[in-house]
């Protein structure tokens, strides 16, 4: 199979859907000439013109607050905040418009609009360019949440993302949009709430979502060299969450390691715990464990940025303390 | 400029200088990783803060923004503090945590760079509370972009200051850009300045390559303010000669537009050769002046190569003491 970039698989999703539906446009701040702030929009200005890749000023809550407008009013907007950390500007729109409108409505309006951003930590922009904020908008009933980590899965859930009805948050990571990987020529959509049993394992079973999976396989093969076998779970969308699928794992491997970027305390790692405990604890051998992020936020220097955030040995050594 | 001492004409041009000339030497060192993240230099812009800053005493205050290093140097920042941070080290102004974005000296009461476009006009709004509740005729410049004056806080400072007629000096840097996006295509009106008279307070435009015009229009700002008229809003024309940040082209800018800005009006230049016309200063004194500066930043870039790392232990004590 080809293979192409996050951010080319990205764009594919964007350009098969606009092609697809006249009413699916884009908004966001540099997503014209300059194509986005990591090039995921290059050449859609040109494609597709002014009125479909509506380039803005900075002014994030009119940006989400136009996106649900216009979401009202017949239209699917893919609306670009630059990083998570800027989404703090128009919580109102996200949290109390976006996520309650059809609810409070009693379902007479919907918001079919994708919130796309990115976030993490990793290149050293320090503390307010490097959150992991997944929990925020995780807490809030009404908003779903995607968290792709592989080119193949950021292409088909940008998909159903921009064909569903209500109101996503798609959470992109900045360390892993020129990473390549097998994408079909055809066209093809992954549904939300499915997760991806991304390597099989009988062991120990990890749980990881977006840049964190890449280290979780990473750990994982290493791991099995060791003949210590790990089963790694991408759930993909943490909102809808595929429980099914990881207390099945849990019920195989009996063990438990949730790895998280984001600060451990209020985490979405730590509701996990809390599902497993609910449905599962009698499958269990061991305590679950976190591996989370510090609860701390990301500082400049990188030999300390990098100390706040699981490492691949981080994750290794609490598999291996678990066994 | 009658009232403008040789002694200060020759003081501004230090400052300007100084900046350029940091500015250039930390875009080497980004070039050669010795800083990483994200910078924004503050070449072509140095009028601005230096004539604004010149206006202040010791004891105002100023707050900035991501494009911040000319600003804390016109107040009077410690180029060695600030190259240590830029390099990460625990001799650095945020003790390694901050880099680039996030400068402060309480010192110098210049309250801080800021990641967050905008994210400096509301706090002034406080610094104004309490520079008026204690009545010692403290003022604060506050500093932001053209980006930043769309951006829905830039209402909410101003209308509040306002109200309140609070000390605040409102400096937007119209550079023409934000990132990629124009203020000629993302500013209603076309005119920052015009704002002002929605809040009732004086708004007005100073050449910002001028820096004895930045120089007038601040100090008049500034005494307008300590006498407890309330804020004024100064846009300062002025014009970014690099891209964003090291690494952009700026390709989104019409071809010839920088070169013309550069040659035309390039405050230093201009007010070196306006100096040494007017026999303020000799081509002799300037290259001394010159010399004595690069020095200076010489001795900054050993101090922050020779400065430890911050120690991991402290930083994560530092964590479990704070979280
Ligand atoms: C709230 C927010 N939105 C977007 C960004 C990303 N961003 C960083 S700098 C910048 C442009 C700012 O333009 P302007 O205010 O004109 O300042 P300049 O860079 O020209 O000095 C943008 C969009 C941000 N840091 N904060
Ligand atoms: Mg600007």
């Amino acid at each position: 199979m080809r293979e192409i970039e996050y951010r080319e698989a990205i764009k594919e999703a964007c350009i098969e859907e606009m092609d697809r539906n006249p009413k699916v446009f884009l908004l966001g701040e540099d997503i014209g000439v300059y194509g986005g702030a990591f090039r995921a929009y290059k050449g859609l200005l040109e494609k597709y013109g002014p009125e479909r890749v509506v380039n803005t000023p900075i002014s994030e809550q009119a940006i989400l607050g136009g996106a649900i407008g216009a979401a009202l009013t017949g239209y699917r907007p893919v609306a670009e905040i630059m990083f998570v950390d800027f989404c703090t500007l128009a919580m109102d729109q996200i949290v109390n418009q976006a996520a309650k409108i059809n609810f409070m409505t009693g379902d007479a309006l919907h918001v079919p609009m994708v919130l796309r951003t990115q976030g993490g930590s990793g290149t050293g922009i320090a503390a307010q360019h490097s959150q992991s904020l997944e929990s925020w908008f995780y807490h809030i009933p009404g908003l779903k949440v995607v968290m792709p980590a592989t080119p193949y899965d950021v292409k088909g859930l940008l998909k159903t993302a921009i064909r569903d009805n209500d109101p996503v948050i798609f959470i992109e990571h900045k360390t892993i949009y020129l990473n390549k990987g097998p994408v079909p020529e055809e066209e093809y959509t992954i549904p939300f709430g499915v997760a991806d049993i991304k390597r099989e394992g009988s062991d120990v079973t990890i749980f990881a979502y977006s840049a964190m999976l890449l280290k979780a396989l990473a750990a994982a093969e290493e791991l099995a060299r060791e003949g210590i076998s790990c089963e790694v779970i991408d759930p993909r969308t943490l909102v809808p969450l595929d429980t099914d699928a990881l207390i099945n794992s849990v019920k195989k491997t009996n063990k438990l390691i949730v790895v998280s970027e984001a600060v451990e305390r209020g985490s979405v790692a730590s509701d996990i715990l809390a599902i497993v405990n609910d449905k599962a604890f009698d499958f269990l051998d061991a305590p679950v464990k976190r591996v989370c992020g510090l609860n701390s936020a990301i500082p400049y220097n990188s030999k300390l940025e990098k100390a706040c955030v699981p490492t691949k040995e981080n994750i290794m050594q609490a598999v291996k303390g678990m066994l | 400029m009658g009232k403008i001492s040789k002694e200060m004409q020759i003081e501004m041009l230090k400052k300007i200088t100084e900046i350029r000339r940091f500015e250039e030497r930390t875009v080497q060192y980004y070039q050669k990783s010795k800083i990483w993240g994200y910078l924004h230099p503050y070449i072509g812009e140095e009028a601005v803060a230096v004539g604004a800053c010149m206006a202040l005493k010791k004891e105002d205050y100023i707050i900035s923004t991501h494009r911040g290093h000319g600003h804390a140097i016109a107040k009077g920042a410690d180029f060695n503090k600030m190259m240590a941070e830029l390099f990460g080290k625990s001799t650095g102004y945020c003790k390694g945590r901050g880099g680039s974005m996030h400068i402060a000296d309480t010192e110098l009461g210049m309250l801080g760079a800021n990641g967050i476009v905008g994210g400096g006009l509301p706090i002034s709004v406080g610094a104004g509370l309490s520079c008026k509740m204690e009545k010692k005729g403290r003022v604060i410049i506050c500093f932001f972009g053209d980006g930043a004056a769309n951006n829905g806080v830039f209402h909410e400072a101003l209308n509040m200051s306002a109200v309140f007629k609070l000390p605040v000096i409102y400096i937007c840097e119209n550079n023409l850009y934000a990132i990629s996006m124009c203020a000629r295509e993302s500013v209603a009106g076309n005119d920052i300045a015009a704002r002002a008279k929605g809040y009732g307070i004086p708004g007005y435009k100073a050449d910002g390559s001028d820096v004895i015009a930045m120089y007038e229009a601040v100090e008049k700002a500034v005494d307008y303010a300590r006498k407890g008229n309330g804020p004024s809003l100064i846009e300062a024309e002025t014009y970014r000669f690099l891209g964003h940040h090291p690494n952009d082209p700026a390709l989104y800018r019409p071809k010839g537009e920088a070169e013309d800005e550069k040659k035309n009006r390039d405050c230093l230049k201009n007010f070196k050769e306006k100096l040494i016309e007017d026999k303020v200063i000799t081509e002799e004194q300037f290259s001394e002046m010159e010399k004595e500066i690069e020095k200076r930043i010489d001795a900054a870039v050993e101090f922050a190569e020779n400065s430890p790392e911050p120690e991991l232990d402290k930083f994560l004590e530092r964590v479990a003491i704070n979280q």
